[in-house]
Protein backbone atom coordinates (compact mmCIF):
# COMPACT_ATOMS: atom_id res chain seq x y z
CA UNK A 1 0.00 0.00 0.00
CA UNK A 2 2.63 2.10 1.50
CA UNK A 3 4.63 1.42 -1.54
CA UNK A 4 2.56 2.06 -4.36
CA UNK A 5 1.37 5.31 -2.80
CA UNK A 6 5.05 6.61 -2.24
CA UNK A 7 6.35 5.72 -5.66
CA UNK A 8 8.70 8.75 -6.95
CA UNK A 9 8.13 8.12 -10.38
CA UNK A 10 4.29 8.74 -10.30
CA UNK A 11 4.89 11.63 -7.93
CA UNK A 12 6.72 12.97 -10.44
CA UNK A 13 4.77 12.74 -13.65
CA UNK A 14 1.99 13.63 -11.69
CA UNK A 15 3.52 16.97 -10.31
CA UNK A 16 6.42 18.05 -12.72
CA UNK A 17 4.00 19.26 -15.57
CA UNK A 18 2.30 21.77 -13.38
CA UNK A 19 5.45 22.71 -11.82
CA UNK A 20 7.49 23.15 -14.26
CA UNK A 21 4.90 25.74 -15.83
CA UNK A 22 4.90 27.24 -12.45
CA UNK A 23 8.12 27.81 -12.22
CA UNK A 24 8.70 28.89 -15.89
CA UNK A 25 6.22 30.94 -16.13
CA UNK A 26 5.85 32.56 -12.57
CA UNK A 27 9.38 31.94 -10.74
CA UNK A 28 11.48 32.47 -13.61
CA UNK A 29 9.96 35.83 -14.37
CA UNK A 30 10.20 37.10 -11.19
CA UNK A 31 13.69 36.46 -10.59
CA UNK A 32 14.08 37.95 -14.10
CA UNK A 33 12.38 40.79 -13.33
CA UNK A 34 15.25 41.97 -10.43
CA UNK A 35 17.84 41.33 -12.56
CA UNK A 36 16.62 43.14 -15.72
CA UNK A 37 16.20 45.89 -13.51
CA UNK A 38 19.40 46.06 -13.06
CA UNK A 39 19.81 46.54 -17.20
CA UNK A 40 19.26 49.39 -19.35
CA UNK A 41 17.84 47.71 -22.00
CA UNK A 42 15.08 48.62 -24.87
CA UNK A 43 13.74 44.92 -25.13
CA UNK A 44 15.28 43.71 -28.30
CA UNK A 45 18.64 45.17 -28.62
CA UNK A 46 21.90 44.18 -25.86
CA UNK A 47 21.52 44.70 -22.11
CA UNK A 48 23.71 46.68 -20.20
CA UNK A 49 24.45 46.66 -16.86
CA UNK A 50 24.05 49.82 -14.74
CA UNK A 51 23.75 48.49 -11.17
CA UNK A 52 21.16 50.37 -8.94
CA UNK A 53 20.89 53.29 -11.47
CA UNK A 54 17.23 52.20 -12.43
CA UNK A 55 16.22 52.36 -8.79
CA UNK A 56 18.04 55.58 -8.02
CA UNK A 57 15.89 57.32 -11.12
CA UNK A 58 13.08 55.98 -9.54
CA UNK A 59 12.92 57.40 -6.20
CA UNK A 60 13.61 60.80 -8.14
CA UNK A 61 10.96 59.94 -10.73
CA UNK A 62 8.25 62.28 -9.99
CA UNK A 63 5.77 60.44 -12.41
CA UNK A 64 6.19 57.16 -10.31
CA UNK A 65 5.19 59.07 -6.87
CA UNK A 66 2.48 59.91 -8.86
CA UNK A 67 1.64 57.33 -9.91
CA UNK A 68 2.42 54.99 -6.17
CA UNK A 69 0.43 58.12 -4.36
CA UNK A 70 -2.58 57.21 -6.70
CA UNK A 71 -2.21 53.82 -6.21
CA UNK A 72 -2.17 54.14 -2.30
CA UNK A 73 -5.21 56.41 -2.40
CA UNK A 74 -7.54 53.60 -4.65
CA UNK A 75 -5.96 51.07 -1.47
CA UNK A 76 -7.67 53.38 0.75
CA UNK A 77 -10.45 54.02 -0.70
CA UNK A 78 -10.75 49.87 -1.01
CA UNK A 79 -10.12 49.33 2.62
CA UNK A 80 -12.83 52.19 3.26
CA UNK A 81 -15.31 50.16 1.01
CA UNK A 82 -14.74 47.20 3.00
CA UNK A 83 -17.32 49.06 5.83
CA UNK A 84 -20.06 49.21 3.38
CA UNK A 85 -19.54 45.61 2.13
CA UNK A 86 -19.55 44.75 5.24
CA UNK A 87 -23.14 46.93 6.50
CA UNK A 88 -24.73 45.26 3.79
CA UNK A 89 -23.90 42.00 4.15
CA UNK A 90 -24.85 42.61 8.16
CA UNK A 91 -28.16 43.50 6.86
CA UNK A 92 -28.13 40.82 4.83
CA UNK A 93 -27.23 37.83 7.21
CA UNK A 94 -29.71 39.01 9.87
CA UNK A 95 -31.85 36.45 8.73
CA UNK A 96 -33.76 38.19 6.22
CA UNK A 97 -35.81 35.89 3.62
CA UNK A 98 -34.11 35.94 -0.01
CA UNK A 99 -30.95 36.42 0.90
CA UNK A 100 -29.64 34.30 -1.58
CA UNK A 101 -31.25 36.36 -3.99
CA UNK A 102 -29.44 39.38 -3.04
CA UNK A 103 -26.30 38.38 -2.81
CA UNK A 104 -26.37 36.23 -5.99
CA UNK A 105 -27.63 39.90 -7.98
CA UNK A 106 -25.20 41.76 -6.19
CA UNK A 107 -22.30 39.66 -7.46
CA UNK A 108 -23.31 40.07 -11.30
CA UNK A 109 -20.73 43.05 -12.12
CA UNK A 110 -17.98 40.92 -10.62
CA UNK A 111 -18.46 38.48 -13.27
CA UNK A 112 -17.59 41.51 -16.09
CA UNK A 113 -14.98 42.30 -17.95
CA UNK A 114 -13.02 44.81 -16.47
CA UNK A 115 -12.75 45.46 -20.28
CA UNK A 116 -16.63 46.12 -20.73
CA UNK A 117 -16.67 47.13 -17.17
CA UNK A 118 -14.95 50.61 -18.86
CA UNK A 119 -16.53 50.95 -21.89
CA UNK A 120 -19.79 50.84 -20.12
CA UNK A 121 -19.15 53.63 -17.44
CA UNK A 122 -17.38 55.28 -19.97
CA UNK A 123 -20.93 55.99 -21.38
CA UNK A 124 -22.56 56.18 -18.14
CA UNK A 125 -19.77 59.01 -17.74
CA UNK A 126 -19.88 60.49 -21.14
CA UNK A 127 -20.02 64.83 -21.17
CA UNK A 128 -23.20 65.23 -22.34
CA UNK A 129 -25.10 61.73 -23.47
CA UNK A 130 -24.00 59.81 -20.37
CA UNK A 131 -26.70 58.68 -18.04
CA UNK A 132 -24.98 60.56 -15.39
CA UNK A 133 -24.98 64.16 -16.76
CA UNK A 134 -28.61 63.40 -17.83
CA UNK A 135 -29.81 63.05 -14.73
CA UNK A 136 -27.81 66.02 -13.52
CA UNK A 137 -29.07 68.60 -15.87
CA UNK A 138 -32.56 66.75 -15.48
CA UNK A 139 -32.62 67.97 -11.97
CA UNK A 140 -31.19 71.87 -12.88
CA UNK A 141 -27.08 71.51 -12.96
CA UNK A 142 -26.15 73.64 -15.59
CA UNK A 143 -22.33 72.77 -16.34
CA UNK A 144 -22.11 68.96 -14.73
CA UNK A 145 -18.23 67.92 -14.11
CA UNK A 146 -16.87 66.50 -17.17
CA UNK A 147 -15.64 63.52 -14.93
CA UNK A 148 -13.17 61.58 -16.55
CA UNK A 149 -11.40 64.63 -18.25
CA UNK A 150 -12.13 66.45 -14.92
CA UNK A 151 -7.90 66.25 -12.96
CA UNK A 152 -9.26 66.51 -10.14
CA UNK A 153 -12.25 64.09 -10.15
CA UNK A 154 -11.13 61.16 -12.52
CA UNK A 155 -9.40 59.23 -9.63
CA UNK A 156 -13.04 58.75 -7.70
CA UNK A 157 -15.09 58.66 -10.81
CA UNK A 158 -12.84 55.38 -11.50
CA UNK A 159 -13.45 54.29 -7.77
CA UNK A 160 -17.13 54.18 -8.57
CA UNK A 161 -17.08 51.19 -10.92
CA UNK A 162 -14.57 49.60 -9.29
CA UNK A 163 -16.75 49.83 -5.86
CA UNK A 164 -19.33 48.52 -7.97
CA UNK A 165 -17.59 45.82 -9.51
CA UNK A 166 -16.15 44.22 -6.27
CA UNK A 167 -19.39 44.58 -4.24
CA UNK A 168 -20.88 41.32 -4.76
CA UNK A 169 -17.37 39.63 -4.32
CA UNK A 170 -16.47 40.76 -0.46
CA UNK A 171 -20.73 40.65 0.19
CA UNK A 172 -20.41 37.30 -0.49
CA UNK A 173 -17.12 36.75 1.85
CA UNK A 174 -18.64 38.52 4.74
CA UNK A 175 -22.34 36.88 4.22
CA UNK A 176 -20.31 33.35 4.74
CA UNK A 177 -18.26 34.28 7.83
CA UNK A 178 -21.56 36.02 9.36
CA UNK A 179 -23.32 33.09 8.65
CA UNK A 180 -20.90 31.12 10.67
CA UNK A 181 -21.69 32.40 13.90
CA UNK A 182 -23.33 30.38 16.00
CA UNK A 183 -26.92 32.07 16.74
CA UNK A 184 -26.77 30.67 20.28
CA UNK A 185 -24.67 34.08 20.91
CA UNK A 186 -26.89 36.56 18.74
CA UNK A 187 -29.88 35.36 20.95
CA UNK A 188 -28.46 35.73 24.47
CA UNK A 189 -27.26 38.72 23.78
CA UNK A 190 -30.92 39.83 22.56
CA UNK A 191 -32.47 38.31 25.35
CA UNK A 192 -30.01 40.74 27.39
CA UNK A 193 -31.03 43.36 25.95
CA UNK A 194 -28.67 44.02 23.34
CA UNK A 195 -29.63 46.32 20.69
CA UNK A 196 -28.88 45.31 16.88
CA UNK A 197 -26.20 47.83 16.74
CA UNK A 198 -24.40 46.32 19.66
CA UNK A 199 -24.92 43.08 18.75
CA UNK A 200 -23.20 43.79 15.09
CA UNK A 201 -20.29 45.91 16.58
CA UNK A 202 -19.86 43.38 20.03
CA UNK A 203 -20.21 39.93 18.85
CA UNK A 204 -20.61 39.66 15.24
CA UNK A 205 -17.74 41.71 13.82
CA UNK A 206 -15.64 40.50 16.50
CA UNK A 207 -15.78 37.32 15.81
CA UNK A 208 -15.62 37.82 11.99
CA UNK A 209 -12.00 39.95 12.18
CA UNK A 210 -9.72 36.98 10.72
CA UNK A 211 -11.72 37.67 7.43
CA UNK A 212 -12.24 41.19 7.67
CA UNK A 213 -8.02 40.77 7.78
CA UNK A 214 -8.16 38.87 4.97
CA UNK A 215 -9.98 41.22 2.60
CA UNK A 216 -8.39 44.35 3.80
CA UNK A 217 -4.92 42.58 2.58
CA UNK A 218 -7.26 41.64 -0.76
CA UNK A 219 -8.29 45.18 -1.20
CA UNK A 220 -5.02 46.47 -0.15
CA UNK A 221 -3.26 44.22 -3.01
CA UNK A 222 -5.83 44.36 -5.61
CA UNK A 223 -5.75 48.19 -5.06
CA UNK A 224 -1.72 48.14 -6.17
CA UNK A 225 -1.95 45.81 -9.14
CA UNK A 226 -4.93 47.64 -10.93
CA UNK A 227 -4.75 48.29 -14.25
CA UNK A 228 -7.49 46.95 -16.72
CA UNK A 229 -10.04 49.22 -16.34
CA UNK A 230 -7.60 52.12 -15.94
CA UNK A 231 -5.78 51.39 -18.69
CA UNK A 232 -9.03 51.55 -20.80
CA UNK A 233 -11.23 54.72 -19.23
CA UNK A 234 -8.60 56.74 -18.79
CA UNK A 235 -4.76 55.25 -20.41
CA UNK A 236 -3.77 57.61 -16.95
CA UNK A 237 -4.91 60.66 -17.83
CA UNK A 238 -5.75 63.42 -18.28
CA UNK A 239 -1.97 64.68 -17.58
CA UNK A 240 -1.66 61.72 -15.39
CA UNK A 241 -4.20 62.06 -13.20
CA UNK A 242 -5.22 58.83 -12.96
CA UNK A 243 -1.76 56.79 -13.59
CA UNK A 244 -1.14 54.21 -11.37
CA UNK A 245 1.88 52.00 -10.66
CA UNK A 246 0.91 48.97 -13.14
CA UNK A 247 -0.16 51.59 -15.75
CA UNK A 248 2.93 53.67 -15.62
CA UNK A 249 5.28 50.57 -15.79
CA UNK A 250 3.37 49.09 -18.86
CA UNK A 251 3.48 52.07 -20.37
CA UNK A 252 7.40 52.48 -19.76
CA UNK A 253 7.71 48.75 -21.20
CA UNK A 254 5.65 48.58 -23.98
CA UNK A 255 5.40 52.10 -25.49
CA UNK A 256 8.79 53.86 -24.48
CA UNK A 257 10.53 50.63 -24.70
CA UNK A 258 12.21 50.98 -21.32
CA UNK A 259 12.32 47.64 -20.43
CA UNK A 260 15.03 47.95 -17.73
CA UNK A 261 13.08 50.50 -15.98
CA UNK A 262 10.03 49.22 -16.51
CA UNK A 263 11.20 45.78 -14.75
CA UNK A 264 12.90 48.17 -11.59
CA UNK A 265 9.33 49.55 -11.36
CA UNK A 266 7.49 45.50 -11.71
CA UNK A 267 9.95 44.37 -8.78
CA UNK A 268 9.23 46.83 -6.75
CA UNK A 269 5.52 46.28 -7.12
CA UNK A 270 6.43 42.55 -6.36
CA UNK A 271 8.41 43.46 -3.44
CA UNK A 272 5.35 46.22 -2.03
CA UNK A 273 2.90 43.81 -2.51
CA UNK A 274 4.50 40.73 -0.98
CA UNK A 275 5.78 43.67 2.27
CA UNK A 276 2.50 44.57 2.82
CA UNK A 277 1.08 40.82 2.81
CA UNK A 278 3.37 40.33 5.39
CA UNK A 279 2.76 43.01 7.37
CA UNK A 280 -0.97 42.65 7.43
CA UNK A 281 -0.99 38.98 7.31
CA UNK A 282 1.21 39.26 10.81
CA UNK A 283 -1.22 41.49 12.29
CA UNK A 284 -3.80 39.04 11.28
CA UNK A 285 -2.38 36.28 12.96
CA UNK A 286 -1.03 37.72 16.34
CA UNK A 287 -5.17 38.25 17.03
CA UNK A 288 -6.96 35.32 15.74
CA UNK A 289 -6.17 33.48 18.42
CA UNK A 290 -8.49 35.57 20.87
CA UNK A 291 -11.65 34.70 18.58
CA UNK A 292 -13.26 31.77 19.92
CA UNK A 293 -16.68 30.53 19.00
CA UNK B 1 -18.30 25.70 2.78
CA UNK B 2 -22.12 24.64 1.66
CA UNK B 3 -22.22 21.99 3.89
CA UNK B 4 -21.31 24.45 6.82
CA UNK B 5 -24.06 26.75 5.80
CA UNK B 6 -26.64 24.50 5.44
CA UNK B 7 -25.77 23.49 8.99
CA UNK B 8 -25.85 26.79 10.38
CA UNK B 9 -29.01 27.61 8.89
CA UNK B 10 -30.42 24.41 10.38
CA UNK B 11 -29.45 26.11 13.77
CA UNK B 12 -31.05 28.99 13.25
CA UNK B 13 -34.69 27.24 12.33
CA UNK B 14 -33.73 25.38 15.63
CA UNK B 15 -32.99 27.44 18.31
CA UNK B 16 -35.56 29.73 17.06
CA UNK B 17 -37.95 26.91 18.01
CA UNK B 18 -36.68 26.20 21.23
CA UNK B 19 -35.71 29.88 22.74
CA UNK B 20 -39.58 30.85 23.88
CA UNK B 21 -40.47 34.32 22.56
CA UNK B 22 -38.91 36.86 25.52
CA UNK B 23 -41.08 39.67 26.37
CA UNK B 24 -39.15 42.67 24.82
CA UNK B 25 -38.73 40.83 21.47
CA UNK B 26 -42.85 40.74 21.36
CA UNK B 27 -43.43 44.26 22.43
CA UNK B 28 -41.28 45.61 19.92
CA UNK B 29 -42.61 43.90 17.02
CA UNK B 30 -44.17 46.56 14.81
CA UNK B 31 -40.82 48.13 15.23
CA UNK B 32 -39.10 45.04 14.02
CA UNK B 33 -40.78 44.55 11.11
CA UNK B 34 -40.44 48.25 10.30
CA UNK B 35 -36.95 47.89 10.69
CA UNK B 36 -37.12 44.53 9.03
CA UNK B 37 -38.71 46.97 6.14
CA UNK B 38 -36.10 49.75 6.29
CA UNK B 39 -33.67 47.08 5.93
CA UNK B 40 -35.25 45.37 2.85
CA UNK B 41 -35.33 48.51 1.27
CA UNK B 42 -31.74 48.84 1.56
CA UNK B 43 -30.72 45.69 0.06
CA UNK B 44 -33.17 46.16 -3.29
CA UNK B 45 -31.46 50.18 -3.34
CA UNK B 46 -28.10 48.15 -3.49
CA UNK B 47 -29.64 45.65 -5.88
CA UNK B 48 -30.94 47.93 -8.11
CA UNK B 49 -27.63 49.85 -8.30
CA UNK B 50 -25.93 46.85 -8.89
CA UNK B 51 -28.25 46.23 -12.01
CA UNK B 52 -29.15 49.76 -13.59
CA UNK B 53 -26.06 50.17 -15.60
CA UNK B 54 -26.61 46.82 -16.93
CA UNK B 55 -30.09 47.42 -17.54
CA UNK B 56 -29.14 50.90 -19.44
CA UNK B 57 -26.57 49.03 -21.49
CA UNK B 58 -29.18 46.55 -22.76
CA UNK B 59 -31.63 49.10 -23.53
CA UNK B 60 -29.24 51.46 -25.72
CA UNK B 61 -27.73 48.47 -27.81
CA UNK B 62 -31.47 48.10 -28.70
CA UNK B 63 -31.96 52.28 -29.46
CA UNK B 64 -30.43 54.02 -32.88
CA UNK B 65 -28.29 56.97 -31.85
CA UNK B 66 -31.74 59.40 -32.61
CA UNK B 67 -33.22 57.19 -29.67
CA UNK B 68 -30.08 57.26 -27.16
CA UNK B 69 -29.57 60.69 -26.96
CA UNK B 70 -33.52 62.09 -27.15
CA UNK B 71 -34.85 59.25 -25.46
CA UNK B 72 -34.81 59.22 -21.51
CA UNK B 73 -32.27 56.46 -20.71
CA UNK B 74 -34.13 54.27 -19.40
CA UNK B 75 -37.18 54.40 -22.04
CA UNK B 76 -37.94 51.76 -24.42
CA UNK B 77 -36.87 52.09 -27.66
CA UNK B 78 -40.18 52.81 -30.30
CA UNK B 79 -39.10 49.16 -31.57
CA UNK B 80 -36.06 47.27 -30.43
CA UNK B 81 -33.01 47.77 -32.72
CA UNK B 82 -32.36 43.65 -33.11
CA UNK B 83 -30.61 44.53 -36.11
CA UNK B 84 -27.42 46.47 -34.20
CA UNK B 85 -26.74 42.58 -33.04
CA UNK B 86 -26.91 41.30 -36.39
CA UNK B 87 -24.58 44.05 -38.02
CA UNK B 88 -22.06 43.83 -35.36
CA UNK B 89 -21.99 40.22 -35.88
CA UNK B 90 -21.60 39.70 -39.61
CA UNK B 91 -19.86 43.07 -40.10
CA UNK B 92 -16.63 42.82 -38.41
CA UNK B 93 -14.38 40.24 -36.54
CA UNK B 94 -16.19 39.67 -33.59
CA UNK B 95 -17.50 35.90 -34.45
CA UNK B 96 -13.64 35.48 -34.69
CA UNK B 97 -12.89 37.09 -31.44
CA UNK B 98 -15.46 35.11 -30.08
CA UNK B 99 -14.71 31.76 -31.27
CA UNK B 100 -10.45 32.63 -29.95
CA UNK B 101 -12.02 33.62 -26.22
CA UNK B 102 -14.13 30.06 -26.53
CA UNK B 103 -10.76 28.51 -27.59
CA UNK B 104 -8.76 29.82 -25.24
CA UNK B 105 -10.43 29.66 -22.42
CA UNK B 106 -11.41 26.10 -23.18
CA UNK B 107 -8.30 24.40 -23.35
CA UNK B 108 -6.67 26.39 -20.67
CA UNK B 109 -9.61 25.66 -18.02
CA UNK B 110 -8.82 21.95 -19.15
CA UNK B 111 -5.06 21.92 -18.79
CA UNK B 112 -5.41 24.17 -15.21
CA UNK B 113 -8.50 22.04 -13.60
CA UNK B 114 -6.46 18.24 -14.99
CA UNK B 115 -2.90 19.75 -13.82
CA UNK B 116 -4.09 21.09 -10.46
CA UNK B 117 -5.90 17.62 -10.16
CA UNK B 118 -2.77 15.62 -10.33
CA UNK B 119 -0.71 18.06 -8.09
CA UNK B 120 -3.50 18.09 -5.55
CA UNK B 121 -3.46 13.99 -5.54
CA UNK B 122 0.15 13.63 -5.75
CA UNK B 123 0.15 16.50 -2.48
CA UNK B 124 -2.65 15.14 -0.23
CA UNK B 125 -2.76 11.69 -1.25
CA UNK B 126 0.42 10.37 -1.91
CA UNK B 127 3.66 9.78 0.45
CA UNK B 128 6.84 12.03 0.03
CA UNK B 129 8.84 14.76 1.71
CA UNK B 130 8.82 17.56 -0.08
CA UNK B 131 5.00 17.69 -0.65
CA UNK B 132 4.72 20.61 1.97
CA UNK B 133 7.36 22.73 0.06
CA UNK B 134 5.55 22.16 -3.42
CA UNK B 135 2.42 22.89 -1.73
CA UNK B 136 3.91 25.99 -0.98
CA UNK B 137 5.32 26.82 -4.29
CA UNK B 138 2.21 26.95 -5.41
CA UNK B 139 0.33 29.01 -2.83
CA UNK B 140 2.72 31.64 -2.46
CA UNK B 141 2.30 31.96 -6.34
CA UNK B 142 -0.99 33.28 -5.24
CA UNK B 143 0.58 36.42 -4.60
CA UNK B 144 2.73 37.44 -7.41
CA UNK B 145 1.45 40.28 -9.41
CA UNK B 146 0.98 39.24 -13.51
CA UNK B 147 2.40 42.63 -13.77
CA UNK B 148 5.85 41.97 -12.40
CA UNK B 149 6.58 38.81 -14.92
CA UNK B 150 4.98 40.47 -17.98
CA UNK B 151 8.55 41.76 -19.58
CA UNK B 152 10.36 38.87 -19.18
CA UNK B 153 7.31 36.75 -19.94
CA UNK B 154 7.03 38.97 -23.33
CA UNK B 155 10.99 38.62 -24.05
CA UNK B 156 10.79 34.54 -23.70
CA UNK B 157 7.55 34.16 -25.48
CA UNK B 158 9.54 36.31 -28.47
CA UNK B 159 12.50 34.13 -28.14
CA UNK B 160 11.28 31.30 -28.22
CA UNK B 161 8.54 32.23 -31.32
CA UNK B 162 5.23 31.68 -29.16
CA UNK B 163 4.60 35.68 -29.85
CA UNK B 164 1.06 35.86 -31.12
CA UNK B 165 0.35 32.85 -30.14
CA UNK B 166 -2.33 30.82 -28.81
CA UNK B 167 -0.32 29.19 -27.09
CA UNK B 168 1.33 31.57 -24.80
CA UNK B 169 -2.03 33.03 -23.60
CA UNK B 170 -2.99 29.50 -22.97
CA UNK B 171 -0.05 27.98 -21.34
CA UNK B 172 0.34 31.71 -19.29
CA UNK B 173 -3.58 30.95 -17.86
CA UNK B 174 -3.00 27.44 -16.68
CA UNK B 175 0.22 28.99 -15.02
CA UNK B 176 -1.35 31.46 -13.41
CA UNK B 177 -4.69 30.03 -12.70
CA UNK B 178 -3.14 26.32 -11.01
CA UNK B 179 -2.54 28.20 -7.55
CA UNK B 180 -6.07 29.20 -7.02
CA UNK B 181 -7.47 26.23 -8.43
CA UNK B 182 -5.04 23.52 -6.20
CA UNK B 183 -6.20 25.94 -3.00
CA UNK B 184 -10.07 25.15 -4.03
CA UNK B 185 -9.21 21.55 -4.67
CA UNK B 186 -7.00 20.85 -1.82
CA UNK B 187 -9.97 21.40 0.74
CA UNK B 188 -12.19 18.86 -1.08
CA UNK B 189 -9.06 16.06 -1.21
CA UNK B 190 -8.47 16.22 2.12
CA UNK B 191 -11.96 14.59 3.01
CA UNK B 192 -11.96 11.77 1.06
CA UNK B 193 -11.17 8.97 2.81
CA UNK B 194 -8.17 7.04 3.13
CA UNK B 195 -10.39 3.55 2.58
CA UNK B 196 -11.00 3.97 -1.13
CA UNK B 197 -7.25 4.02 -2.01
CA UNK B 198 -6.49 1.29 0.34
CA UNK B 199 -9.49 -0.65 -0.87
CA UNK B 200 -8.43 -0.12 -4.28
CA UNK B 201 -4.93 -0.97 -4.04
CA UNK B 202 -5.67 -4.75 -2.23
CA UNK B 203 -8.10 -4.92 -5.63
CA UNK B 204 -4.66 -4.72 -7.08
CA UNK B 205 -5.68 -1.21 -8.82
CA UNK B 206 -2.61 0.76 -10.25
CA UNK B 207 -2.48 4.75 -8.85
CA UNK B 208 -3.64 5.94 -12.39
CA UNK B 209 -6.80 4.09 -12.90
CA UNK B 210 -7.43 4.95 -9.25
CA UNK B 211 -6.90 8.96 -9.96
CA UNK B 212 -9.00 8.14 -13.21
CA UNK B 213 -11.61 5.96 -11.91
CA UNK B 214 -12.10 6.87 -8.67
CA UNK B 215 -10.76 10.01 -7.65
CA UNK B 216 -11.57 11.90 -10.54
CA UNK B 217 -14.80 10.99 -10.92
CA UNK B 218 -15.43 11.96 -6.88
CA UNK B 219 -14.10 15.07 -7.17
CA UNK B 220 -16.46 16.10 -9.92
CA UNK B 221 -18.43 18.87 -7.74
CA UNK B 222 -15.41 20.37 -6.54
CA UNK B 223 -13.56 20.30 -10.46
CA UNK B 224 -16.78 21.83 -11.90
CA UNK B 225 -16.48 24.88 -9.14
CA UNK B 226 -12.73 25.47 -10.24
CA UNK B 227 -13.65 24.63 -13.92
CA UNK B 228 -16.37 27.70 -13.80
CA UNK B 229 -13.81 30.00 -11.49
CA UNK B 230 -11.26 29.37 -14.08
CA UNK B 231 -13.42 30.33 -17.08
CA UNK B 232 -14.74 33.32 -15.66
CA UNK B 233 -11.31 34.18 -15.04
CA UNK B 234 -9.91 33.00 -19.10
CA UNK B 235 -12.97 34.49 -20.66
CA UNK B 236 -12.42 38.05 -19.35
CA UNK B 237 -8.53 38.51 -18.93
CA UNK B 238 -6.54 41.49 -20.78
CA UNK B 239 -2.92 42.11 -19.96
CA UNK B 240 -1.68 38.96 -21.53
CA UNK B 241 -3.78 38.75 -24.45
CA UNK B 242 -3.11 42.78 -25.16
CA UNK B 243 0.67 41.77 -24.36
CA UNK B 244 1.13 38.84 -25.88
CA UNK B 245 -1.01 39.10 -29.27
CA UNK B 246 -1.36 41.12 -31.61
CA UNK B 247 -2.51 39.69 -34.71
CA UNK B 248 -6.78 39.99 -35.44
CA UNK B 249 -7.00 36.01 -36.08
CA UNK B 250 -6.02 35.81 -32.60
CA UNK B 251 -7.20 38.37 -30.31
CA UNK B 252 -9.77 37.31 -27.61
CA UNK B 253 -13.41 39.54 -27.08
CA UNK B 254 -11.72 41.61 -24.44
CA UNK B 255 -8.84 42.99 -26.56
CA UNK B 256 -11.34 42.27 -29.70
CA UNK B 257 -14.03 44.78 -28.39
CA UNK B 258 -11.28 47.16 -27.62
CA UNK B 259 -10.29 47.69 -31.17
CA UNK B 260 -14.23 47.30 -32.44
CA UNK B 261 -15.58 49.98 -30.47
CA UNK B 262 -13.04 52.44 -31.46
CA UNK B 263 -14.49 52.15 -35.22
CA UNK B 264 -17.91 52.17 -33.75
CA UNK B 265 -16.83 55.09 -31.19
CA UNK B 266 -20.28 57.08 -32.38
CA UNK B 267 -22.57 54.05 -32.66
CA UNK B 268 -23.38 53.76 -29.30
CA UNK B 269 -26.36 50.81 -30.66
CA UNK B 270 -23.63 49.04 -32.50
CA UNK B 271 -21.28 49.56 -28.99
CA UNK B 272 -23.86 48.68 -26.91
CA UNK B 273 -24.72 45.05 -29.02
CA UNK B 274 -20.98 44.63 -28.60
CA UNK B 275 -20.45 44.75 -24.94
CA UNK B 276 -23.82 42.63 -24.14
CA UNK B 277 -22.37 40.27 -26.55
CA UNK B 278 -19.21 39.95 -25.12
CA UNK B 279 -20.93 39.41 -21.43
CA UNK B 280 -23.85 36.66 -22.42
CA UNK B 281 -21.84 34.11 -22.08
CA UNK B 282 -20.74 34.25 -18.33
CA UNK B 283 -24.45 35.74 -17.82
CA UNK B 284 -25.91 32.55 -19.07
CA UNK B 285 -23.68 30.64 -17.08
CA UNK B 286 -24.34 32.84 -13.78
CA UNK B 287 -27.56 31.99 -14.30
CA UNK B 288 -27.40 28.19 -14.80
CA UNK B 289 -24.48 27.91 -12.27
CA UNK B 290 -24.74 30.36 -9.68
CA UNK B 291 -24.68 28.29 -6.36
CA UNK B 292 -21.20 26.86 -7.89
CA UNK B 293 -19.46 30.28 -8.51
CA UNK B 294 -20.70 31.70 -5.12
CA UNK B 295 -19.47 27.98 -3.67
CA UNK B 296 -16.35 28.98 -5.43
CA UNK B 297 -15.30 32.43 -4.93
CA UNK B 298 -16.37 31.52 -1.06
CA UNK B 299 -14.18 28.81 -0.64
CA UNK B 300 -11.29 30.29 -2.77
CA UNK B 301 -11.09 33.43 -1.07
CA UNK B 302 -12.03 32.41 2.57
CA UNK B 303 -9.31 29.90 2.91
CA UNK B 304 -6.45 32.37 1.09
Amino acid sequence: MNKIMSDKKIIALYTLPALILLLVLIYVPIVLTGYYGLMEWDGIGPMTFIGLDNYKTLISDSLFWNSAYHSLLLAIFSVLSLIIYLAISLVLASQIKGADVFRKIYLIPMLLSSVAIAQLWMRIYHPSNGVMNRFLTSIGIENPPLWLSDTSLVLFAIFVPILWQYAGFYIIIYYAALRNIPNELVEAARIDGATPFQIAYKIKLPLVSGIIKVTIVLAVIGSLKYFDLIYVMTDGGPNGASEVMASYMYKLAFRTNDFGYGSAIGFFLLLLILLVTYFIRKLTTSREDNVQY
Amino acid sequence: MKEKLSETSDLHASSAKKLPPSPKVAQSSLKHRLSHSVLYLILIIVGVVQLLPLVWLFLFSLKDNQEVFNLPPLALPSSPKWENYLNVWTEGTIGVYFLNSVIVTGAAVILTVLLASFVTFAITRMHWKLNKFVLGLFMVGLMIPVHSTLIPLFSFYLNIGLMDHPLAIILTYTAFNLPLTIMILLGFYYTLPRELEEAAIMDGCTVHRMFFQIILPMTAPVVATTAIINMIYNWNEFVFVNTFISSDKYKTLTVGIQNFIGQYSTDWGAIGATLVISILPILIVFVLLSNRIVEGITSGSVKG
